[in-house]
């Protein structure tokens, strides 16, 4: 199903941005439902392949930190993990916090894709939740109950992108605002020591 | 007998409506009302010692010593014989089109399925859950604060004491004589065990590779809990993709 559904998320993409220059400006910038749900369509398209792809978790882990790179709302998943202490960290603090936080989400979260070996993520359908969309997917994992994956995309920063992510209710901005508070705890709230901390976790 | 099992019934559960405690304003940041919290990181921090002493090389010795097959065979059993309690519980709420669903769940597995395979699943009767501390939330009783149980984890005010109301609410517990009484208790234990193993490098990085364990699986247990309610979390409820200064990041 990968290379189908990469082909349909290829094709659906540039027919999206032929649409979107058709169009007048006004209609540009607005998140519909389909933008999400194309997104997600192709995030699940690249997961999937990766996981296929039987590489090194080295080389997997590379893969997924560009999927994130490409399809995640990178600054705000960060600004969000770091919280209030964010408002003390300077220009080149919050810089750094970012790419070493991408690397240890990719590194994380690819280590868990990786026990997706096998299986895979099907989109279930798009609905509308204040001012984001919520995608609903279904993980299928060999030898285990299906479980629900959600996504949720907003284009806040002009194009959509993935601002958080739920295994059966468990939200990722939380679960990582969790760790890095505790992580700051841990260097009593040294920004710079957590974000050293940081490049080796994960 | 049925009123020897309402006495049961009713007592834990007028604790629990004079017991679960509900937070003040600002009280339960991000949702999570935990008054208890040194109590229960101690009882946390025993877990995590059963865990890493007993359950955790248990459930590598399942996975090493029984095949996916036998493994599943267990796991089915055990939901097989927790279906019945089910069952009561979705008549406690009154969700009787999905108790009729498992009723015609254990109907089939117990009897086409042998007890140990799935085929009410392939007819569109997918496992569905439940216990007394859904019911006592269908009850409108609140959460109350954040628990850990010794030996068992996670919980809640409500969960616990559904937990302790549930020791009653098995019919299988009342049919069933010994041995074959101990049987469904058994199953559930291996299930524990063979569901930590096959979740082994999931459990151990929340367990053993987060900063902050205990605070880490009680945000994860209070996600999950609610969701699984269809309760609102009211921290994730308030995330607001628009609604945060991302300058410099």
């Amino acid at each position: 199903m990968s290379p189908f559904e990469t082909r349909r998320g290829v094709i659906g993409a540039t027919l999206a941005s032929l649409a979107a220059l058709a169009l007048p400006g006004a209609a540009f910038a607005a998140l519909t439902e389909a933008a999400a749900r194309k997104l997600v369509d192709g995030l699940v398209a690249e997961i999937n392949r990766v996981i296929a792809s039987g590489k090194s978790p080295s080389a997997m882990y590379d893969d997924f930190e560009k999927i994130f790179r490409r399809y995640a709302d990178l600054p705000y998943i960060a600004a969000y993990a770091l919280g209030a202490d964010g408002r003390r960290a300077t220009a080149a603090q919050k810089k750094a916090f970012t790419n070493a936080f991408t690397g240890y989400l990719s590194r994380k979260y690819g280590s868990r894709f990786r026990e997706f070996i096998g299986g895979r993520l099907e989109v279930q359908g798009v609905k509308a939740v204040k001012n984001y969309y919520e995608v609903a997917t279904t993980a299928y994992l060999k030898g285990q109950s299906p479980f629900a994956v959600t996504f949720h995309t907003s284009d806040r920063t002009g194009k959509p992108l993935m601002f958080n992510m739920y295994i059966e209710g468990v939200n990722l901005l939380l679960t990582e605002r969790t760790e890095i508070g505790a992580m700051l705890d841990k260097r009593r709230g040294n920004i710079d020591a957590m974000i050293a901390d940081l490049k080796k976790a994960g | 007998m049925l009123a020897l099992r309402a006495f049961f019934a009713m007592v834990p559960l007028a604790l629990t409506l004079a017991a679960c405690s509900i937070p003040g304003p600002e009280q339960a940041p991000d949702g999570i009302w935990d008054p208890n919290e040194p109590a229960n990181r101690r009882v946390h921090a025993f877990n995590t010692r059963v865990d890493d002493k007993v359950l955790r090389g248990a459930g590598t010795g399942v996975m090493e010593a029984l095949p996916a097959g036998g493994r599943q065979a267990v796991s089915q059993f055990a939901d097989t014989v927790g279906t019945p309690q089910t069952v009561v519980n979705q008549l406690l709420q009154l969700r009787l089109w999905r108790a009729t669903q498992n009723t015609l769940r254990f109907a089939l597995n117990a009897t086409v399925g042998l007890g140990v395979l799935d085929p009410a699943s392939e007819l569109g009767l997918t496992p569905d859950k439940s216990d007394f501390g859904e019911t006592l939330a269908v009850w409108g009783v609140p959460e109350g604060a954040y628990m850990v149980v010794p030996f068992v984890g996670p919980s809640t005010e409500r969960g616990a004491t559904g937990m302790v109301v549930d020791l009653f609410t098995d019919p299988l517990a009342y049919v069933l004589h010994s041995p074959e009484r101990y049987l469904p208790p058994l199953a559930k234990a291996a299930d524990r065990v063979i569901a930590r193993g096959e979740f082994s490098q999931t459990v151990d990085s929340v367990l053993y590779d987060s900063s902050d364990a205990y605070a880490q699986t009680r945000l994860m247990h209070l996600q999950h809990r609610r969701y699984t309610l269809g309760a609102e979390d009211p921290a994730s409820a308030d995330i607001d993709p628009m609604a945060l200064d991302t300058t410099g990041f």
